[in-house]
């Protein structure tokens, strides 16, 4: 039995990254010029004219680069990413911007300079004449579509999408029972404490480019650089150092810069490094959550739903180069653990003069989960049950599984869940929060003149999707054991993780284990990370590379020893008959054997070389068929994505003055499936709570109606600083393992964040009695509501939210 | 001896420098800069001190916090020039050189206190300076000592736990008080 599987190791990455040690974008090429970019102040705007005169003479300045400038491939609009056939209208912008703006931060003009401060000096001095246009800001503005963010795209309309399971329309017609919410989320951002960047070399000699990068997948870079540039592949080798945080941002490739940097390495002959400042990442990187719900749900009088619609309005900002993935993530996986008798979704993905919208963390669900479970609590209401009695009603049950939805999922493939047991994960969590025991508790309160809260929310994650990750593993003659997979890591603990699953089955300590995530040059086939996906497809490839590592050492070994490959273990790093610590030899010894040699470089290798007397001299050294060294090179598809769930509680205390909310209890259960690392799980897990929070009641992208965005800094954005997050969050894990890896795993990564909103609202409902529909919710927020609420005549905003009315 | 051309410091055509002397991590450094450039850019970029990491560029992150003659500061909101003389510690400077962890970087690596590791450098010198003026914080005063910092990554759990965990270790270090 495997000992480092569900381990609370300690990470491998920390020691160099506690010293200082950690080799960051900006950290890298100190000998590198600087590029800065002058960037649209127009929210929407034609550009008449660009006097780049004075900047090309500034100190410093090596190079300034306009669209103009910009070779044929260079001159296109950046590719869409993920193109799908209800994207009718996809537009993406062009590295610098061609004739229009549409956002403010587009990059406009490139500077390149002896250093940053130079670069900046040298923008300010760059005259960009601009006819504004009219700008479309929010999503009301989009629908209205008085004004168009592309000329040619009707009605802002990129894309429309309908799904449908049943027939919905005639399921809420029959329904005894009907009601209607709006519900909506703002914007909120990844904001990784490190920005993008990315820092390109071109060696004229051998004619290669190195590049590295922030970014979430190498391999994507890679192919979009090469041919962006018209490169071969085999020219470009692209590094991902230690990156400072993703959360879904640093997913989108190519960026205008992970271009243009490498093309201007190229043309100057020099170094050139792009390190994003705080106040670009708010307006030139992307946004995610903006989203308006409308849901009509049909259900009977046991709290049943019968049919579900639900019609919503994307904004997708400026462009869309990741296609319609969060719309498609939010349309499936709203359903969560339930199963409505019929379902039918439908959305419009629209433009607005803003910054694009592309996955963060959660990538859809947040805003799904917040309309399911909205909806839940509101036929709970409507009812007078119990909201876990609604839930339970609804539950896929565990002899159900696999459950086909019956829709398409973002991977293309059917959204069919392959695990989980929901009655269980919400036993488990009225457990931990003492759900049963709350009405005591709040009714303790209340008699001090304080107002407490409960709510919960369910979700059920798509997690691991495709194509497919793939791992090399090679043992050296020092028995040490050197692992490469192509997807990336932000901080995740991949080379510790992944680590444990190698040296698990491979039989060696963790401390000769190392892995390297994301180097084009030590593993070129890869996706990248984003869907929860390493422990599902990079974790079962270095598990399936380490098993045909093991299997030839196995081999190699069994014939030096004369023994058959069955009857050995590898134990240690030292392969020997099993239960038989004195026999054998190290695993080091049998690489030093698996590999014939001519030469022998240290004191082991002798035993390989020629005249050692091993082997059959009537067979070749290497027999046919066969490879020297003790290698294992494996990949890993998941015929589809696998579906880890949880379920989320909270109690909140609301101050009747102030409206401020106080999280007092944050609990959470989560079904990973098995753990490889809980340490490493849990701290996602709290990772993805604290932006949930963040997202529920303080994050929001604050644009003015010119399509300023007005709080584009860390004073005015309000990410959590510890005061904002729960004093503890207090976790317990189900194990429901996958049957579509090797492994059993499902992913962790985006968890901690889906249901937080939903969450926050259910609770503070039930502190204040008033319909939560809107998330983020400030105390402002509360504050209006609760006056609107308490004004006579004012309309009838008490339970059940939303309106009413017979079948 | 090296000719003052050679000292390190961004040389920008027609700005004029200015010699500064400062003592990072107990050795004295001598760079030639010009008067805006910030102290974080110095100490990454002249003095090649990456360990030190700029977030946000306005002190609300707290990514970049130096130890300046002891006390915690956003080297981003200070300029080089205007450190003239000062003693100052990096995270690079927190563990003595080939040794061990620091009890504040110890107590990170076992509770789990760092993911992707770009905000960490700030806490750990942040919470080196606070454990120095309060060796034993109860829970309030170990948020309020990191409540100026942010982290994208952890939830701020784990850091809390390692606030903890560091005070232990320093305690269980330290020389035994009188009876």
């Amino acid at each position: 039995m495997s000992s480092l599987f569900g381990a609370r190791v300690q990470r491998v990455e920390d020691d160099r990254l506690l010293r200082g040690h950690g080799a960051y974008l900006d950290d890298l090429g100190p000998d590198a010029l600087a590029a800065a970019f002058v960037r649209s102040p127009h929210a929407h705007a034609r550009i008449t004219g660009t006097d780049v005169s004075q900047a090309v003479a500034a100190p410093g300045v090596v190079a300034v680069y306009t669209y103009d400038d910009l070779p044929p491939r260079l001159a296109e609009p950046l590719p869409l990413l993920i193109p799908h056939p209800a994207l009718t209208h996809g537009r993406t912008p062009y590295p610098l911007a061609h004739r229009e703006v549409n956002h403010v931060g587009e990059a406009v003009v490139m500077v390149v300079a002896a250093d940053r401060y130079l670069a900046e000096d040298a923008a300010d001095l760059i005259d960009v004449s601009y006819e504004p246009l009219p700008a479309v800001v929010g999503l009301p503005a989009a629908r209205a579509a008085a004004q168009l963010v592309h000329d040619d795209v009707p009605g802002n309309l990129a894309a429309n999408a309908v799904q449908e399971r049943g027939n919905t329309a005639a399921a809420i017609a029959a329904a005894p029972n009907v009601l209607e919410l709006d519900l909506d989320i703002e914007r909120s951002a990844s904001t990784p404490l490190e920005g993008r960047g990315v820092l390109a070399r071109w060696d004229e000699q051998s004619q290669r480019l190195a590049l590295w990068t922030s970014t979430q997948t190498s391999t994507g870079v890679r192919a979009a650089v090469a041919a962006k540039l018209g490169l071969d592949l085999a020219q470009v080798d692209v590094i991902t150092p230690d990156v400072g945080g993703g959360f879904g941002v640093k997913i989108v490739h190519p960026w205008p810069e992970e271009v243009l940097v490498p093309w201007a390495a190229r043309q100057l002959g020099r170094p050139v490094k792009f390190t994003e400042d705080r106040s670009e990442h708010f307006v030139a990187s992307a946004h995610e959550r903006a989203q308006h719900h409308h849901v009509t749900v049909g259900y009977d009088d046991d709290g049943r739903i019968l049919g579900l619609d639900v019609r919503f309005w994307h904004d997708n900002g400026a462009y869309v180069p990741y296609g319609l993935i969060v719309p498609i993530v939010t349309s499936t996986q709203l359903l969560g653990p339930y199963k409505p008798g019929a379902y039918r979704v439908e959305f419009d993905s629209l433009y607005t003069n803003t910054v694009l919208v592309t996955p963060y963390r959660g990538a859809g669900r947040p805003h799904g989960c917040f309309v399911m479970e909205r909806t839940m609590d509101a036929i709970a209401a409507a009812l007078e049950l119990d909201r876990t009695v609604v839930r339970e009603r609804n539950f896929i049950q565990p002899d159900e599984m696999p459950y086909d939805q019956g829709l398409i999922f973002q991977d293309g493939r059917p959204l069919s869940y392959d695990s989980g047991d929901y009655p269980a994960m919400l036993a488990k969590i009225k457990d931990l929060v003492g759900w049963d025991k709350f009405p005591q508790l709040k009714q303790a309160a209340a008699a001090e003149g304080r107002r407490l809260g409960i709510g919960l929310a369910c979700y059920v994650e798509g997690t691991g999707v495709g194509p497919y990750e793939g791992a090399h593993i090679v043992v050296e003659t020092s028995g040490k054991v050197k692992v490469a997979t192509g997807l990336t890591s932000q901080g995740q603990g991949h080379q510790t993780t992944l680590a444990q699953l190698a040296a698990d089955t491979l039989g060696v300590p963790l401390t000769d284990v190392e892995v390297v995530t994301g180097d084009t040059r030590r593993f070129g086939y890869a996706v990248g990370t984003f869907a929860s996906r390493t422990a599902v497809t990079s974790g079962s490839a270095v598990t399936l590379a380490a098993r045909k590592a093991k299997q030839k050492a196995l081999r190699v070994a069994a014939d030096a020893l004369e023994v058959s490959a069955g009857d050995l273990e590898i134990t240690d790093g030292k392969v020997q008959v099993k239960g038989d610590p004195d026999s054998g030899m190290s695993l080091g010894t049998v690489a030093v054997l698996s590999n014939p040699l001519r030469y022998a470089f240290d004191d082991a290798a002798k035993a390989a070389t020629q005249f050692a007397g091993g082997g059959d001299p009537d067979r070749p050294p290497v027999a046919p068929g066969d490879e020297p060294g003790i290698e294992g090179r494996a990949f890993f598809s998941p015929v589809r994505s696998t579906f880890a769930s949880g379920v989320h509680a909270a109690i909140v205390e609301t101050d009747p003055d102030t409206a401020e909310v106080r999280i007092l209890r944050y609990c959470v259960v989560h079904d990973c499936g098995p753990l490889i690392n809980p340490m490493i799980v849990e701290g996602q897990i709290h990772g993805g709570v604290a932006q949930g929070v963040g997202g529920a009641l303080y994050e929001r992208m604050a644009y003015d109606e010119s399509g300023q965005l007005v709080n584009a800094s860390f004073m005015d954005f309000l990410m959590p600083y510890v005061s904002e997050v729960p004093h503890a969050i207090e976790i317990d894990h189900l194990e429901t393992p996958s049957p579509l890896n090797p492994l059993g795993v499902k992913g962790a990564g985006e968890a901690g964040v889906i249901p937080g909103a939903a969450t926050l609202a259910a609770a503070i409902e039930d502190a204040e009695g008033i319909p939560i529909l809107s998330m983020p919710l400030s105390p402002s927020d509360l504050f209006e509501l609760r006056q609107a609420h308490d004004r006579p005549g004012a309309q009838a905003a008490t339970f059940p939210a939303g309106l009413p009315h017979a079948g | 001896m090296s000719a003052a051309g050679d000292l390190p410091g961004a040389k920008p055509p027609g700005e004029e420098l200015h010699e500064v002397r400062l003592t990072v991590n107990g050795e004295v450094r001598t760079v030639r800069v010009p008067a805006r450039r910030l102290l974080s850019d110095c100490l990454r970029h002249d003095l090649g001190l990456t360990g030190t990491h700029v977030g946000c560029e306005h002190g609300v992150c707290g990514a970049c916090t130096v130890l300046l003659d002891g006390a915690p500061v956003r080297s981003c909101l200070l300029l080089a020039v205007s450190a003239e003389g000062a003693s100052i510690t990096t995270v690079e400077g927190l563990a003595e050189p080939g040794s061990g962890l620091s009890p504040v970087q110890q107590a990170f690596r076992e509770c789990h206190g760092l993911q992707c590791g770009f905000c960490t450098p700030g806490f750990l010198t942040t919470i080196t300076a606070g454990l120095r003026e309060n060796p034993d914080p109860d829970d309030g005063q170990a948020r309020e000592m990191i409540g100026g910092n942010l982290c994208r990554c952890t939830g701020y759990q784990n850091i809390l736990a390692s606030v903890h965990r560091a005070a232990e270790l320093m305690r269980a270090a330290a020389p035994a008080g009188p009876a």
